[in-house]
């Protein structure tokens, strides 16, 4: 029998060693599966490199793994946020690694690591300082940028519904970079609101197949980032 | 001094420049005033990068859900039609070509086209692209929105772009306060000039070499408050 349900939080982040290469989906809070970023602050790894669109924002999520200093590397697209001051104060300071890529070229190189591709050419960042130091060609006469895939030891990864073989359904745009990290980990370990029966979702609205996906945990009321920032803000 | 367009005039423009059936993507900052502006007769579907065809407006206070944002991160609404999707999907939309014009900020562009709009280059910064530079390649027009200078009066249309490029050779047209410029193979074509100036004066405030097209008009836009 295929059981991918875990029972705990802990058991879901279980094996994640230091030094590990981590994908975790979101745009701002929106996707991002912070219940399974706290449980990974509270398991301990560190040395960890980051796979996300932002830094983290505020006191709670990726920002608090960051703020504990369990991320050495952050590979983003876009990691200014208003309240986002764990990733300004360790980057100001040298303590944290940045690459920067443009974000369309990261979606794609987390969707090629899951699809065996060995490389692509992009459009995109030719001629720009994100082109800097890689090969360009001229390909149906315009510049291109290759580009590798980005391939990751975990994929942590929020849902709106799974089964216990891993079929997923997202909320609305919360799904984000979701389908293609769960594709690119070796471990894809996601927090489902609601963990429903084998068949419960419609066979044409899987979106994110089960054989991508190896671990889920169920958290019915996720935690908000926004009005974690908002009680904060009262607080102080 | 001569007027200049406000903010939202400039929005306006740009707005009157969207064809009926256009699939559209919003910059973040002045071009989300866009979608304020258009003309009633045009159905236009608005794309978000984070995966959204079909965004709507701002949701009434107390019905915001923060799983449906803009590129921005502010709450949207989803037209009946709209549809999600992922991110690669998204960006498959803007880097392949699909979508037809996108409006974008700028801190500078060049005679060439040249679009710098995502870092100043400036020591001790935190970097951050976003979704820039694949949609200044994949959009089939790329409209630059920005005032004509700089808070200190410095032009922001330049011979060459000085800050780090976002893309090079890709703006279509830009909108000012000032003027509606064309980006041709023969340089800055400027179609539109706000009344009560002088194409030299425009010039002067101006980096870069600058044509008049023409058949070129006044800039106007109506009073909006």
């Amino acid at each position: 029998m295929i059981d991918k349900r875990v029972a705990s939080l802990n058991q879901a982040v279980a094996g994640i060693g230091d030094g590990a290469t981590i994908l975790i989906n979101g745009f701002g809070e929106s996707g991002c599966p912070t219940e399974l970023v706290h449980a990974l602050i509270d398991q301990g790894a560190k040395g960890l490199t980051v796979v996300s669109n932002n830094a983290g924002d505020g006191p709670i999520g990726l920002a608090a793994l960051i703020r504990a200093g369990r991320v050495g590397k952050m590979i983003c697209s876009f990691p200014r946020t208003q309240y986002g001051d764990a990733f300004r104060e360790l980057y100001a300071r040298g303590e944290i690694e940045l690459e920067i890529v443009a974000q369309g070229t990261l979606t794609e190189r987390i969707r090629a690591a899951g699809a065996g591709i060995g490389a692509f050419y992009t459009p995109t960042t030719a001629g720009t300082p994100l082109a800097e130091g890689k090969e360009t060609r001229n390909l149906g006469g315009r510049d291109q940028v290759l580009e590798y895939p980005l391939a990751a030891d975990f994929a942590l990864v929020k849902a709106e519904r799974a089964d216990r073989w891993g079929n997923l359904v997202y909320n609305k745009s919360a799904r984000n970079f979701g389908p293609s990290m769960c594709m690119a980990a070796a471990t894809t370990i996601v927090q489902a609101r609601k963990i429903v029966e084998l068949g419960a979702i419609e066979p044409e609205h899987v979106v994110t197949p089960g054989i991508f996906v190896d671990r889920v945990v169920e958290v019915p009321n996720p935690i908000s980032e926004r009005e974690a920032i908002q009680k904060e803000a009262v607080g102080s | 001094m001569s007027p200049r367009l406000s903010r939202r005039q400039i929005a306006w423009r740009v707005a009157q420049d969207i064809a009926d059936g256009a699939y559209v993507n919003l910059g973040i900052g002045m071009p989300e005033m866009v979608s304020d502006h258009l003309p009633e007769d045009r159905e236009v579907i608005f794309h978000s990068e984070n995966g959204i065809l079909g965004m709507g407006p701002a949701p009434a206070p107390g019905h915001e859900d923060y799983d449906i944002i803009n590129a921005g991160k502010k709450p949207v609404t989803l037209l009946p039609g709209g549809a999600y999707f992922h991110h690669t999907d998204s960006f498959a939309m803007i880097r392949g070509g699909h979508i037809d014009i996108c409006v974008l900020g700028a801190f500078q562009v060049s005679a060439t086209g040249d679009l710098a709009n995502w870092s100043t280059g400036a020591p001790g910064a935190v970097p951050a692209v976003g979704g820039a530079m694949d949609l200044a390649v994949g959009a089939k027009r790329v409209l630059v929105m920005s005032l004509h200078t700089t808070r200190d009066g410095a032009p922001k249309l330049v011979e060459r772009c000085t800050y780090p490029l976002t893309g090079l050779g890709v703006v279509s047209a830009i909108y000012t306060d000032l003027a509606v410029i064309d980006v041709t193979d023969e340089g800055l074509v400027v179609r539109e000039l706000i009344g009560g100036m002088e194409f030299d004066e425009l010039r002067g405030l101006t980096g870069a070499p600058l044509g008049l097209a023409n058949d070129w008009r006044p800039l106007t836009a109506p009073d909006l408050g």
